[in-house]
């Protein structure tokens, strides 16, 4: 949808999960990470399927930004604007929630 | 004979049965319906599973006629579930209760698209046939939002409903559903026999389009819609089925596995069976899914296209069936020689409509 409202900003200390109806899913025939959702699949880009795999219900925005910044040696607040950029257009795509 | 590798279908549409208590007349299904007793068996359909989640489909959507009425659903959820395929249950809802919910949530079942024929209760129960069935769908839909399931509503739109889309998209809300589908009649099988009764006006599909644009902005951040036009009124056709034997398969209640649910239309080829025959090996070789896959096979002026990889030369099954040619052009492109054959049902519809011709075993003209 090109003309939708920018997302909502997404705070730090916010812990997401998945919707129900929704998750990560390894493709094992195409070697790929899709996203799985209601009537449709769609492939989880490299950086979206890094921070999916750390949505575990529990752990806050902020923990998944510090594990990413320190496994990919980015400075904390590139990494930070990323990962909540993706957070936000992924909820408001309904695939994450609050 | 070397082959370059066919990419896998994504999607499996598995039509359990033609049996449904409903008789919309704009029914996708077949004019010849499947009796229960050539239904392929659940051991056929847990095989069928396998197959499809090996050959690497992603999604199986569970359809009919019904799907509820086969007493094995709940069994082929589960397998499905286990196999890492997402499963979507494809429902007039009639037949749910909190029971048989409770049954497929256990077995994993991941969401559930729930029709409907209109927002009011005496035109939805006209065009569906069955008395009784608006608060059956109503309660339905009740339940599957309180067991915490994903909910999508369909509402399939026709000149009869096209100006009530607004109160229906209300209505999905009001229900719990997280999207709903505001989905035109497709003119295949009853829909094409009930064409001149159901085909909405062009000042119809303008005030239908702005009544969803109007929706989406209302509703943006709480309901997702998904919205399917009339191909007869558009410029280029529609890339049906995402390209012939590029994405979907569908397999039939007795076991025919087809490109696209109208394809057993299509007598030029054999109809690849999945009792005889692999789901992978019907994929990569059967005559039926070659003979439109990709682009060699497309006339002028698909084949010098832009387009072409684009819309796929539309839809085979439409252009067979307007113009007695499934490898024409289809006549919905305004590229097409005989693209006035559209113009020219447009400009025939009548003002008052013929009587409904419902869905049912044995009621197919001809």
């Amino acid at each position: 949808m090109t003309d939708a409202p920018a997302p909502p900003p997404v705070a730090e200390d916010t812990v997401v999960r998945f919707l129900r109806g929704t998750r990560l899913q390894h493709d094992r025939v195409r070697d790929q990470w899709v996203i799985q959702a209601p009537e449709r699949a769609f492939i989880a880009d490299p950086i979206a399927a890094e921070i999916l795999r750390l949505v575990d219900g529990t752990r806050p925005v902020a923990a998944i930004i510090d594990i990413l910044a320190q496994r990919f040696a980015a400075p904390r607040p590139v990494i930070a604007h990323d990962v909540l950029e993706m957070i936000a257009s992924l909820a408001q795509r309904q695939v994450l929630t609050a | 004979m070397t082959h370059i590798p066919v990419p896998p279908p994504m999607s499996l549409l598995a039509e359990l049965t033609h049996r449904c208590p409903l008789q919309c007349p704009y029914c996708s299904n077949p004019l010849a319906l499947d009796g229960r007793e050539h239904e392929l068996t659940t051991d056929d359909w847990l095989r069928v599973l396998e197959q499809a989640a090996e050959l690497g489909v992603l999604q199986v959507h569970f359809s009919g006629g019904e799907p509820m009425a086969r007493r094995d659903l709940p069994d082929l959820v589960r397998r499905a579930a286990a196999l890492g395929l997402y499963t979507n249950l494809i429902t007039s809802g009639v037949l749910l209760t909190e029971a048989t919910l409770a049954q497929l949530a256990e077995a994993g079942l991941d969401h559930v698209q729930l029709s409907f024929q209109d927002v009011d209760t005496a035109p939805a129960e006209t065009m569906g046939g069955m008395p009784g069935a608006q608060e059956k769908k109503l309660a339905a839909a009740r339940l599957i939002v309180a067991e915490g399931m994903p909910l999508t509503t369909n509402f399939v739109i026709h000149r009869g409903n096209v100006g009530r889309i607004g109160r229906m998209l209300d209505l999905a809300v009001s229900l719990g559903a997280r999207r709903a589908e505001i989905a035109h009649t497709q003119y295949y099988g009853w829909g094409l026999v009930n064409r001149a009764a159901l085909m909405p006006s062009r000042a119809q599909l303008e005030e239908a389009t702005r009544a969803v644009e109007d929706a989406r902005t209302r509703l943006a951040g709480t309901l997702a819609i998904d919205y399917v036009t009339p191909d007869y009124y558009a410029d280029q056709p529609k890339p049906c089925m995402g390209g012939w034997g590029r994405r979907f398969v569908n397999i039939s209640p007795t076991g025919h596995v087809l490109p696209c649910h109208a394809a057993e239309t299509i007598k030029s080829v054999p109809i690849p069976d999945i009792r005889t025959d692999s789901l992978a090996a019907i994929w990569a070789d059967a005559p039926l899914f070659r003979l439109f896959r990709g682009t060699d096979w497309m006339p002028e002026p698909c084949r010098g296209c832009d387009l072409r990889e684009q819309d796929w030369g539309g839809c085979r099954c439409q252009a067979l069936a307007l113009l007695g040619d499934a490898a024409a052009t289809d006549p919905v492109c305004t590229r097409s020689p005989d693209h006035a054959r559209i113009s020219r049902i447009l400009a025939d519809l009548p003002e008052t409509p013929p009587p409904l011709v419902y869905r049912r075993y044995g009621n197919a003209p001809g």
